[in-house]
């Protein structure tokens, strides 16, 4: 089996066509973790994943799986599984030969699970991929990137295509299969909320940039909105990071986001100020906004 | 099942000691275990984990290698005691204080708290009994 790999990114930066997608990367993932990998459209996720995939190299500095790099070495590559979002559209193959094909292909792979899964996804193993719905290719995708049970599993925005019921799905197998044979997961998404209990890190992209990479517990802890009379809640979060303020009337809603949330929790109920937590996904919309001023 | 207010591992532990105190979970009885919770909530299990092993550190639940979490013997004595304490300051000062700056006086809050006992109200019992 497997151990579970520990990713080490170092100043890696990936320019494409002269314009930079990541512009200078640190990250240590340590092995067995789920992490989820927030960021907007164009912040960088998908370079960062091929990177930490092998499937492109970076502009400078370097990236490692364990000790190996996952562009030349070939016993790291083997240990690396990156999930896209099925794709296929003139792929003729059946599914089922899919999974007798990986069964081949890599000794890892658990044919039973991949059969069990696509019955939990009701798709038919001798269907041909590309007569598949986009969903359905995407679930063929999570199946296959399950099975394989690589010691580091990349997913990148692969449940994007899914109804809400096959991503629950999806989410349940994760859960169970990292339970039962932990591997070090990255998932980016979208759906923030949705997945926010299953992470435990979180890693928020910026504009090519690492811009928090924390436990979840820890991210949302730090995030709260406060709402009362305005002078009351100005005065509470004098000196804690404000991210956003609203006004209604004499009415304040401030999103505070720092080590100061705790001490404006405690502070609240004797101002008279209401203090509620915030989501993960509201916080990193807030947290990745542009600078108005 | 759980809801956002507070952070996931503390709403395991209160529900696990919830279940203490009602007697679902009697002495020596094996609590889910982290795996069994992560995968019935859908929680990451290092959530899980935090929760449990705050009754642990708590002297709430005991490990057994190998088999699992248990519910130590005078579990639900400690948790009752600690409730008894936090039902006073928690529950009953702030009706206190809010009958007082409503003006209720205090012996109509106490007559309508008797009006809600069933019938036949209880008489008020001795700390300790004779026999």
């Amino acid at each position: 089996m497997n151990t579970p790999a520990t990713v080490t990114v170092t100043g890696a930066t990936r320019d494409f066509h002269g314009s930079p997608a990541l512009r200078g990367v640190d990250l240590v993932l340590p092995p067995g973790r789920i992490t989820g990998l927030l960021g907007r459209n164009g912040a960088g996720k998908s370079t960062l994943l091929s990177l930490l995939a092998g499937r492109r190299r970076p502009t400078s500095g370097t990236i490692r799986v364990d000790d190996g790099d996952p562009f030349t070495d070939a016993a790291t590559i083997q240990r690396i599984c990156l999930v896209g979002d099925g794709g296929g559209d003139s792929d003729t193959s059946r599914v089922g030969a899919r999974i007798d094909l990986l069964t081949t292909l890599r000794p890892s792979f658990d044919p039973d699970l991949a059969h069990r899964l696509l019955a939990d996804f009701d798709i038919a193993e001798r269907t041909r991929i590309k007569s598949l719905s986009r969903g359905q290719r995407a679930a063929v995708a999570v199946t296959l990137g399950l099975a394989s049970r690589c010691a580091l599993t990349l997913f990148d925005e692969s449940h994007l295509g899914m109804d809400a019921h096959n991503r629950y799905v999806f989410y349940d197998a994760l859960l169970a299969d990292y339970v039962a044979h932990p591997r070090t997961i990255v998932v980016s998404t979208h759906h923030v909320d949705e997945l926010a209990r299953v992470l435990e890190d979180v890693v928020v992209l910026d504009v090519g940039r690492v811009l928090l990479h924390e436990p979840r517990d820890e991210v949302v802890a730090r995030g709260a909105v406060v709402t009362g009379p305005a002078r009351a809640v100005s005065g509470l979060v004098a000196g804690t990071r404000t991210l956003r303020t609203r006004r209604l009337g004499n009415t304040t809603e401030a999103v505070v986001y720092g080590d100061g949330t705790a001490d404006v929790r405690q502070r609240a109920p004797a101002a008279g100020v209401d203090v509620t937590p915030i989501g993960l996904q509201d916080l990193f919309v807030q947290l990745t906004m542009k600078e108005h001023a | 099942m759980f809801d956002d207010d507070r952070p996931i591992y503390l709403q395991i532990a209160d529900r696990i000691r919830t279940d203490i105190l009602s007697g679902d979970l009697g002495p020596d009885d094996r609590v889910m275990s982290t795996n069994e919770i992560a995968q019935e909530f859908r929680i990451n299990p290092a959530t899980a984990a935090k929760g449990i092993n705050l009754l642990v550190d708590d002297g709430i639940l005991y490990k057994r290698r190998g088999v699992g979490m248990f519910v130590h013997d005078d579990a639900r004595a400690v948790l009752r005691r600690r409730r008894r304490e936090a039902f006073f300051s928690e529950r009953v000062d702030p009706v206190v204080a809010e009958a007082r700056l409503l003006d209720v006086p205090l012996d109509d809050v106490i007559a309508r708290i008797r009006s809600t006992l069933p019938d036949p109200a209880p008489t008020p019992e001795p700390t300790s009994s004779p026999s």
